[in-house]
């Protein structure tokens, strides 16, 4: 079959259609195209992606950095064209995608860790000097989980394992006795305790 | 420009008068406006109270407040807007935006004068976008629209790209939209009356420019 004639002798359109390729109008068929509408309607997209960008910059803020920035297309304001709009509304798009995986992927990594401090507080022996922070199970504060022994050296030697779980953050006026005592003795600055 | 009939005041302080956006403007950015009071007002040390409300506001700003700014419908409208318009709101900060931040980093909003601390009030309690020029050298209504071929900003080097955004007035552009004040109309020691002008973005409502714009003028009356 020679694409003009089907199998029945009937001709096809196909015979024709070199012709129609010829037609200057298939190439411009005529229809002007509304780009402003275009345009409005990216416009739209970029708003709901700034929105959505926005919430997951602010739930994400102190816990993981997520990718937020999209840098400018023009040193000067104006008004942009369809396919500069379509960019910036890709690149939202693609900050939007990369943030949620980022907070995806911290939010397994916290239910690991929650999971990890239940099974430390269910069998510390198992999970010897294991310390896992409040910040790791994404928790405001400076506390955290310590697996250690009981009565130091005698503890480990006979196996009394436990958690301990501290009492938060330093006060603020230890922190400044330490400070004053760094001041007092800046030899010793920078040594390990 | 002369002074405002008393009739078109509200209470002390002068009505706003409504800019012009250029139609094809309009028509790709619905809700784009623009508003300014003139106030007979010199610029120069603010009052203590001026500085005390400053104080009071630097109180109730915290970090917090400042990560999910752009959560706020009035911040994010900006936001969205400098998108649409090409700018990185990340790098170009919003005015509001700007604020907030330069009060974490310095401690607390520092006194920079009259008029600046009066619009910088007005800004952090509203959100509005606010800007000042000198408004003797403003003729005629301020616009926005987008900059002919040939057109410059005086003070900056060089011809503004075409298609620019910028605020005008009847005769020449005072200011690049979100960016540089023309020269010869930025708020200095000469200045005898001053302009305050808020941009509006879809999303703005009309109460909170009035009330920015009601805020600015009523807080640089009284100093």
């Amino acid at each position: 079959m020679d694409g003009r004639g089907d199998a029945g002798g009937g001709l096809t359109t196909i015979f024709r259609m070199p012709a129609l390729l010829r037609q200057e109008g298939f190439a411009d068929p005529g229809v002007a195209v509304d780009e402003r509408e275009a345009r409005l309607q990216l416009r739209r997209q970029i708003a709901r992606l700034e929105a959505k960008l926005a919430g997951l910059f602010g739930e994400a803020f102190g816990h993981a950095e997520v990718p937020h920035r999209v840098d400018a297309l023009a040193p000067a304001p104006r008004v942009l064209d369809l396919g500069e709009l379509e960019e910036i509304r890709d690149r939202l798009a693609d900050r939007v995608a990369e943030a949620r995986g980022v907070l995806v992927e911290r939010r397994r990594v916290e239910d690991e860790n929650r999971e990890l401090v239940e099974r430390m507080l269910a069998a510390p022996r198992d999970f010897k000097w294991v310390r896992v922070s409040r910040q790791d199970l994404g928790l405001h504060g400076c506390g955290h989980w310590h697996s250690r022994p009981r009565l130091g050296p005698i503890g480990m030697l006979m196996g009394w394992w436990r958690v301990k779980i501290s009492s938060g953050c330093p006060l603020a006026g230890r922190l400044a006795a330490v400070d004053r005592e760094g001041q007092a003795r800046p030899g010793e600055a920078g040594r390990g305790s | 420009m002369g002074a405002d009939p008393a009739s078109q005041r509200i209470g002390w302080v002068p009505a706003p008068r409504q800019g012009w956006v250029a139609p094809h403007i309009a028509s790709e950015f619905p809700g784009l406006g623009v508003a300014w009071v003139e106030v007979d007002a010199k610029p120069g040390k603010s009052p203590e109270s001026v500085r005390r409300r400053l104080r009071d506001l630097s109180d109730r700003t915290y970090g917090a407040q400042a990560i999910r700014l752009r959560e706020r419908p009035i911040p994010w409208a900006y936001r969205v807007f400098f998108r649409q318009i090409g700018l990185d709101p990340d790098r170009t900060r919003t005015p509001v935006e700007q604020l907030t931040l330069d009060r974490l980093h310095d401690g607390g909003f520092r006194s920079n004068g009259m008029p600046r601390d009066a619009l910088d009030i007005a800004i952090v309690e509203t959100g509005v976008a606010l800007r000042a020029f000198d408004a003797e050298g403003i003729k005629g209504r301020l616009c926005i629209r987008d900059s002919a071929p040939g057109e410059s900003l005086a003070g900056m080097a060089g011809e503004m790209a075409k298609g620019t955004l910028a605020i005008a007035d009847g005769k020449r552009p005072v200011g690049l939209l979100f960016g540089p004040t023309a020269e010869d109309l930025r708020v200095e020691k000469g200045t005898r009356r001053i302009a305050v002008a808020a941009v509006q973005v879809k999303g703005v409502p009309q109460i909170a420019v009035e009330e920015a714009l009601w805020m600015a003028a009523a807080t640089l009356e009284a100093g």
